[in-house]
């Protein structure tokens, strides 16, 4: 069962990752995008992530996805003004990413069959667990990413303000 | 915590580190494929995610929450770069009038 699970996720995940490459539409692109996002969510679950897996759908789907889908019709992106590239460029796209993939997979082939120390008590994956680590092993990089987000927010605001006597 | 257990004997590692060396390999196609820097932004956003995936997947299997904890702030560092990426995306868009990369190739106007 849990097997079958996982296949079913990683197939949606997958399949909605490469609709999203090679979809005509960018609107398209973003749904399917959205889709694969739900798809590792799901995965997150699996592997017993619930805290990572609820955060993972509100911030990409709920915020990351929105701001895409908000951009692209502001801009009034769609199939008709969409450029794509000339055919050799995208057989060489689909080559080089091809050997990348091939070079990976035979590599992490070969690796020695990693040990798993199987253990009974597993419930890392809750908000308590998780909370202890992040505010106490990890208290300062927590405190310093709310000094990251403060820059991108003042970044992002100056970027898109107009300035003086500019049109358009 | 059954279905953890169960996934121990049911889904070698291995296989997570599989799916997310095809996703990864996706996103480096997309960045590639496509002329649209929205969608190569996107791309990049699915690399991130399949690293984010092998990092839960280790760290389930290892009993190691400091993974997850980075998996977080993967996410936050993600959404900040979301937010200038766009926000650089927008101007060149009211200046230029077009996000094809191809034509952005000089910072001559």
């Amino acid at each position: 069962m849990t097997l079958y699970v996982f296949l079913f996720l990683s197939f949606v995940a997958i399949f909605c990752a490469l609709m999203t490459v090679l979809s005509k539409n960018p609107i398209h692109s973003v749904i399917y995008l959205i889709g694969c996002f739900f798809a590792i969510a799901g995965h997150y679950m699996l592997l017993n992530a619930e805290f990572l897996a609820i955060v993972h759908i509100i911030v990409y789907a709920g915020a990351i996805m929105v701001l895409f889908l908000s951009t692209l019709m502001l801009m009034n992106l769609n199939d008709e003004t969409e450029q794509h590239k000339p055919a050799v460029a995208k057989i060489s796209a689909v080559i080089a990413s091809g050997l990348l993939m091939l070079v990976l997979v035979a590599v992490l082939k070969k690796a020695d069959n990693l040990q798993v120390p199987l253990t009974q008590e597993i419930s890392i994956g809750t908000i308590k667990v998780l909370g202890k680590v992040l505010l106490d092993e990890y208290l300062f990089p927590f405190e310093f990413s709310s000094v990251l987000f403060l820059s991108a927010m003042i970044g992002a605001v100056l970027l898109t303000k107009k300035e003086k006597g500019q049109t358009a | 915590m059954n279905l953890l257990l169960n996934i121990f004997s049911v889904v070698p590692i291995q296989y997570y580190i599989f799916i997310s060396a095809v996703l990864f390999c996706i996103g480096v196609l997309g960045v590639l494929f496509r002329r649209n820097a929205i969608i190569i932004f996107m791309s990049v956003e699915l690399m991130l995610n399949s690293v984010n995936l092998l990092l839960v997947a280790f760290s389930t299997y290892h009993n190691d929450a400091s993974g997850q904890v980075f998996v977080f702030f993967v996410m936050a560092v993600a959404a900040a770069e979301v937010a200038v990426g766009l926000a650089i995306l927008v101007t060149i868009f009211r200046n230029v009038h077009t996000v094809d990369i191809d034509e952005l190739k000089s910072l001559k106007n």
